[in-house]
């Protein structure tokens, strides 16, 4: 029996315009066939105008235990929210 | 259900004096509705749980399709078949789905399909019943597929964030299951008396196997008490079976047909249906390899995956064909 194929992660945009998605993962031996059978797993209802395929060893990814370090930062920064600046009533368009 | 009697390999439900630091964090974030992730902390009987569960759970997707297949060749109509198919492709893709969820739990694919084909991993016993009549395409879909819609729709809330997310795509599908068989079940039903005992026989047949889908009482269960503290198990298995009779009930009244089961009546006080009492012995027997079809089931599906082996090989050998050629200029 041949090797296992590799796993690839599968991103399908739903509409023109709309980002790509992440849907799912499938095996396949290579990319041709992730995205044949990309179209057969996730898109038998029209559920895409286009696919992505990466193979999911190619995927750098941050641990949960980064956690603090990678978003900490930002809850201290509530001014990048426009509602941190109370704006007068009588003041109108901003 | 589609995952029967999941054992969690522990005695008794860990309480919060035995947790360590992790598990009691771990515990709190599912009472807190959070989602556990694949590189997430968790403990190791929860993760080999939810491989038992999920993997269960994919392969009642695939053997799902054998007794469907039966009757391609055979439906009725050019229409009818192409519902049909449409339908065992959606369960082949719903057993991909769930595949790829249990794969994130660090189990390799290869593995879980070794599992099945030696006949060490469980699927659902509905499964290992034959299809007699292309009334039994009606009735599947109806009962069968309507039972594991009541089961998966809470699945969909479920801890674990992969197989919540997969669930979530397999119930938006599986609306279309039950209604294809309804339709099936309706079409005989206005047909001639002999295409309306063909629906009646279909009902007998396949009542009871579907109200031993969802397993039995597990109240005193602690691997069922486990799995709820756990939130990979929602509702009791007597609630969603209840569900089940509640719901179907009016539906086999409006196609004039009469559920097999004498002790049947609504109960005015609860509000819900009373039913007679489930032969258990068959369903341990059909788990225990007993039923009407289970060796067939799993020969049949051997024999499809080693018919496929060339292809296989072929798209393996292309593929290494094509990494070792030097790229095209």
């Amino acid at each position: 029996m041949s090797k296992e194929w590799p796993l690839w992660e599968v991103f399908i945009r739903s509409q023109h315009g709309l980002a790509h998605k992440h849907v799912g993962s499938l095996h396949a031996p290579d990319d041709e066939m992730a995205i044949n059978n990309a179209r057969d797993v996730y898109t038998r209802r029209n559920e895409g105008v286009g696919i992505w395929v990466v193979r999911a060893a190619d995927i750098v990814s941050s641990s949960p235990g980064d956690k603090g370090a990678l978003f900490e930062p930002a809850n201290n920064k509530v001014y990048r929210h426009p509602t941190f600046f109370p704006m007068p009533q009588e003041v109108k368009n901003l | 259900m589609y995952a029967q009697l999941v054992e969690t390999g522990l005695k008794k439900v860990r309480s919060l004096d035995e947790m360590s630091a992790e598990e009691i964090d771990f515990q709190a974030r599912i009472d807190a509705g959070v989602k556990i992730e694949p590189k997430d902390w968790m403990p190791e009987a929860y993760r080999k749980t939810l491989v038992r569960q999920i993997s269960q759970h994919a392969h009642s997707e695939i053997v799902g399709q054998l007794p469907e297949a039966n009757w391609v060749t055979r439906a009725p109509t050019l229409e009818r078949k192409a519902v049909l198919l449409a339908k065992i492709q959606d369960e082949a893709g719903h057993g991909m789905y769930l595949y790829s969820a249990a794969e994130t739990l660090g189990v390799s694919r290869d593995q879980l399909l070794d599992d099945l084909h030696s006949g060490k991993a469980k699927y659902s016993s509905i499964f290992n019943y034959p299809t007699l009549s292309w009334a039994d395409m009606g009735a599947i879909g109806w009962l069968v597929d309507g039972s594991a819609i009541i089961n998966q729709i809470p699945l969909c809330r479920c801890s674990y964030g992969p197989y919540a997310r997969a669930m979530v795509r397999v119930c938006k599908e599986e609306s279309f299951h039950a209604r294809q068989g309804y339709d099936i079940m309706m079409a005989l039903c206005k047909g001639t008396p002999e295409q309306k005992q063909m629906a009646q026989d279909a009902l007998n047949r396949w009542w009871w196997p579907s109200l031993m889908m969802f397993g039995p009482s597990d109240a005193t269960s602690v691997n069922s008490a486990q799995s709820a503290q756990w939130r990979i198990k929602l509702f009791s298995n007597d609630e969603l079976r209840q569900r089940m009779v509640d719901q179907t009930v009016p539906q086999a009244e409006y196609l004039g047909l009469r559920v097999p089961d004498p002790d049947l009546k609504w109960n005015t006080d609860t509000g819900r249906y009373d039913f007679g009492s489930i032969n258990w012995d068959e369903f341990h027997n059909v788990l225990r390899g007993n039923g009407p079809c289970n060796r067939q089931r799993l020969q049949t599906r051997k024999q499809a995956y080693d018919d496929g082996a060339w292809f296989r090989d072929a798209l393996q050998a292309h593929a290494d064909k094509q990494e070792a050629a030097p790229q095209a200029a």
